[in-house]
């Protein structure tokens, strides 16, 4: 299978602290990776990096994706190149319509793509599937991009939005964090829905619960800013039965 | 002291120039024009133009703006300009109810001086208005307009003519009446209009006022607008500001609300070199309820200041105040919001906020709210911003795969949408959020300069 991520001793610091402490990870089509790992450990950080935010500095390593130099793009080239990030803590946007928000995304990535633009009511027919597919409340799309919603609502979109987008390589980032078990469900039948032979999922989460709905091809362990464990699936089982100690304990040798 | 010596030199020609055409002015002008010519002439005799130390006008030094050696028109000028060429943006559903005023005096060219339209509303020129309904203009011409700022007495000193508006009690009108205020000159000249409104008890209507300059010489425009409401009454007015940088105006707006009242502004700076705006509003009966709304989109070297006043001298009143800012470049503004709440006015609300935000560190903004009350059973509240563009939504954006740029416009018109949604009417309001977002982009025209296409 073709080789999409490829992260190569990636290290980065904020402020001068070393966050990510050479991370590698090979993510190929068709793949779901899980990215555990307890509080602090590096998770988001990594996430964000690949999606282009330059809030820590990358001191070396490299990150390619499908064969280019991600460094080499802003936010919304690698977008457009089929990155998308379901972030932890979705931002709210007062005054700007989910469908305004969504319309002018979908267009750009098809203006990227050599296509027209939608038409308003193309728009609205694919919209309305997504949302189906998705399962969100339909009224979510004429309010403001995540003002008032709660915070299943938030989690929600996220999928709703990488389903109108439909990117190669999705990284959610504890998207499972915060949620009752029916939102849960929801959004995993929507990554799994989603899923296909070519594109590829790397779910970060802190806890087990969310791979009971999404099964992963492998599991890494993210600790103090190296992957220090992966396996197959039985992997997050075991970290659950076990908890994180067990892995510190490894760690450091006891 | 030489500063002072060129203010005054100002000054003095403005009150040669009045000896000189004293007697034209009274010739042709009623009765109550020349009664608050005379004081005008006085109050600006002793209070010149207000100068540094005038506290009102801290933000905007005003003498530099009158050193251009304007010419001021006495009369209308004849001006030759296309007015199909103006309105060639026109839209089919024109109104036939415009008003064109040229370098501040009332033009025929779209109409008679004076017109009745079948609601009984009458329109037209303040000249003509002011010797055909003199009881009117005795009851409510110069009675609101204080002579307190040096500018305005000016203005009634020089006034000759502007546009008139007399809607009848019980009148219900629900399209806009739109007045297009045209600088066209081959040289830098001076205006200053004299407007009045009056709707009569029960009434209802709104006015668009479009001010355009269509010649790139520097014009400075010092104009008076009194804005009478009756009891029971709704009024919306909206301005749309789109001269060019070198326009300075001078807007002087005195409302007086009675009770149960209901006025609602709006007004539009979308370019101009320098506009200062000045809202002056006595709500004089109980139960009347004010909005005053702002949007300010200013870049360049551009200057805007807006000053509100929100006298509530009568219990139980309401007044909204927001006025919303984006400022880019080297443009600078200023926000000069006061409250007064007098001893008797209990139960009053009153509520202003002032939100701006500066796209580059070199843009300024000073807000300044005052709020004076004294009487004890109020809610007032007030608030000002100052801020950037929030980082963290534009990165939600472009993660999106929308480019930074788009995804600024779309934040800053998401900013001017909460001024914008309250304009009522929808075509009106969708015409103005089209502007406003060529505006944001840039991209506004001398096609988008024709007033009609507000309407």
């Amino acid at each position: 299978m073709k080789s999409m991520l490829n992260i190569k001793d990636l290290r980065a610091s904020i402020e001068g602290k070393e966050i990510l402490k050479g991370i590698n990870l090979e993510v190929r089509e068709g793949e779901v990776h899980a990215i555990m790992g307890p509080n602090g450990s590096g998770k988001s950080t990594l996430a964000s990096l690949v999606a282009g935010k330059n809030f820590a500095d990358v001191t070396s390593g490299s990150i390619t994706y499908l064969g280019k130099n991600l460094f080499d793009l802003n936010p919304e080239e690698r977008s457009k190149a089929g990155i998308f990030l379901g972030f932890q803590y979705p931002i709210e946007i007062p005054g700007v319509t989910m469908v305004n928000f969504l319309k002018t995304a979908v267009n750009e990535h098809r203006k990227h793509k050599g296509l027209e633009p939608l038409s308003a009511k193309d728009f609205l027919k694919l919209l309305r599937e997504k949302k189906d597919l998705v399962e969100i409340d339909s009224k979510l799309t004429s309010r403001s991009v995540n003002a008032g919603f709660s915070g299943g609502e938030k989690k929600k979109n996220e999928i709703f939005q990488m389903a109108m987008l439909e990117p190669k390589l999705a990284i959610l980032d504890e998207t499972d964090s915060g949620l009752d078990i029916d939102a849960l469900k929801i959004v995993a039948n929507g990554v799994n829905k989603l899923k296909r032979k070519d594109n590829a999922t790397i779910i970060i989460t802190h806890y087990q619960r969310l791979l009971d709905y999404i099964i992963p091809d492998f599991v890494h362990v993210l600790f103090d800013g190296r992957i220090v464990k992966s396996g197959g699936k039985e992997l997050a089982f075991e970290l659950e039965e076990k908890g994180y100690q067990w892995i510190k304990n490894q760690v450091n040798g006891n | 002291m030489q500063n002072e010596i060129v203010i005054s030199d100002i000054e003095r020609e403005f009150i040669d120039l009045y000896r000189e055409n004293r007697n034209m002015f009274e010739a042709k002008a009623s009765a109550q024009v020349n009664k608050v010519r005379k004081s005008g002439i006085r109050d600006f005799e002793r209070l010149g133009i207000p100068g540094k130390k005038n506290e009102d006008y801290k933000y905007t030094p005003l003498q530099p703006l009158f050193r251009n050696g304007y010419r001021k028109y006495l009369e209308p000028k004849k001006v030759e300009f296309n007015l199909a060429h103006v309105f060639r943006c026109d839209i089919p559903t024109l109104d036939t109810h415009l008003v064109l005023i040229v370098n501040g005096f009332f033009d025929k060219k779209n109409g008679e001086l004076l017109r009745e339209l079948p609601s009984g509303i009458i329109i037209g020129s303040l000249a003509a208005a002011s010797h055909e309904y003199p009881e009117l203009f005795e009851k409510h011409y110069g009675k609101y307009a204080s002579h307190q700022d040096g500018l305005v007495a000016l203005n009634s000193a020089f006034a000759q003519d502007g546009f008139f508006l007399y809607v009848p009690k019980g009148t219900i009108y629900k399209k806009f009446i739109q007045i297009v205020n045209l600088l066209v000159a081959k040289e830098d000249i001076m205006v200053q209009h004299r407007n009045l409104i009056i709707v009569d008890d029960n009434a209802q209507a709104g006015v668009i006022i479009c001010d355009h300059a269509l010649t790139p010489h520097s014009f400075l425009t010092n104009s008076v607008t009194e804005i009478y409401t009756a009891e029971n009454t709704f009024f919306d007015y909206v301005k749309v500001q789109n001269e060019h940088n070198n326009a300075v105006q001078f807007s002087h707006i005195f409302v007086n609300q009675e009770a149960n009242s209901n006025m609602t502004s709006n007004i539009l700076t979308l370019h101009g070199g320098v506009v200062r705006n000045n809202v002056n509003v006595l709500l004089n009966g109980e139960g009347a309820e004010n909005n005053s709304y702002g949007l300010y989109l200013v870049d360049q070297e551009q200057h805007v200041d807006n000053y509100t006043f929100i006298d509530h001298a009568r219990p139980n009143c309401i007044s909204n105040q927001l006025y919303k800012g984006v400022l880019d470049d080297s443009a600078t503004g200023a926000f000069n919001g006061r409250i007064l709440v007098r001893k008797d006015s209990q139960k009053t609300h009153a509520y202003q906020a002032n939100n701006n935000i500066l796209l580059t560190d070199e843009a300024k903004i000073n807000s300044k709210p005052q709020l004076e009350i004294y009487a004890d059973d109020v809610k007032c509240s007030h608030g000002a911003t100052v801020g950037q563009l929030d980082d963290e939504a534009l990165f939600y954006m472009r993660s999106r795969g929308i480019p930074e740029k788009e995804a600024r416009l779309i934040m800053m018109s998401a900013f001017t949408h909460e001024i914008i949604s309250n304009i009522k009417t929808d075509p009106l309001r969708t015409r103005i959020n089209e502007l406003v977002e060529k505006r944001l982009r840039g991209e506004l025209s001398a096609c988008d300069n024709c007033a009609v296409k507000c309407y």
